[in-house]
């Protein structure tokens, strides 16, 4: 199966490019991005706050299984409808610090539209780290179970 | 014997992706890695030469013990340390286009 989302990230750059081409009119791509119940359901968070203009900002607050909840805050630079939203990206409590992140809507035809996110962070090794959560998160989920098989076993 | 080992190969035996996965988390001693798996100790040391040899693990000397923990820049290559990353957005973006798709028929 062709893969619809597209990674960019050059080796020993701070920055990567996120592409991805939807079989949806431009109008409710960009829908998807400031309705909040809307972002709460594909982006599985809670939308505490989502001002849509610019100098607006924006939290999120997801839980995780464990009931964890994780929070999630930025300021948007820039909003045009339909076509652009600069925004700051920032996870509460990580080491991360911000990121800018350049989100760009383009038609391809009435029913197709392609988003194209510019992420930049404050230096590489802060980029690959983020870049390497889900697999850290992976490797350790398959830990635990590989752990659970090994104590089943003794 | 060949030193120097294809890491596509190394990575293909499940018991060398097991350790791999075990030092992921943190840099252990041979003994500590070897008492997760039932296999012998020196077939444990093989496979630990193995990934060693090939660059996926790395050796440090902590007092008397030798610690391996994993050559991420190695496993980048190799792994593919991006995939996730990737399969995660393609999950939300997957997502947002069912849930824009049924907007649409509303």
């Amino acid at each position: 199966m062709e893969q619809k989302t597209k990674i960019n990230a050059v080796d020993g750059k701070q920055e990567l490019v996120i592409t991805r081409e939807f079989d949806l009119p431009l109008e409710l791509l960009f829908k998807a991005y400031v309705e909040p119940d809307i972002v709460e359901q594909w982006m599985g968070t809670k939308v505490l706050k989502l001002e849509n203009k610019r100098h607006g900002s924006w939290q999120f607050e997801t839980t995780d299984p464990k009931g964890n909840k994780h929070g999630f805050n930025g300021v948007i630079h820039e909003f045009i409808p339909n076509r652009k939203i600069t925004r700051t990206f920032e996870m509460e409590n990580t080491p991360f610090g911000v990121q800018l992140e350049f989100l760009e809507f383009e038609q391809l035809t009435e029913d197709r539209s392609r988003l194209n996110m510019h992420v930049v962070y404050r230096s590489v090794a802060v980029r690959d780290q983020v870049l390497q959560l889900p697999f850290a998160q992976g490797i350790n989920m398959a830990h635990n179970r590989i752990q659970d098989i090994v104590s089943k076993l003794k | 014997m060949n030193l120097r080992r294809d890491v596509f190969q190394a990575i293909a035996d499940p018991t060398r992706r097991a350790i791999l996965l075990l030092v992921a988390s943190q840099s252990m001693t041979a003994g500590a890695i070897a008492s997760n798996f039932d296999t012998a100790r020196p077939t444990v040391s093989k496979h630990l030469q193995i990934l060693t040899e090939c660059e996926l693990l790395k050796q440090e000397q902590n007092g008397r013990e030798v610690y391996y923990h994993i050559n991420a820049k190695k496993m980048k290559e190799v792994a593919d340390f991006i995939e996730p990353f990737r399969k995660m957005w393609e999950d939300r973006f997957n997502k947002l286009e069912t849930i824009m798709k049924k907007y649409k028929g509303k």
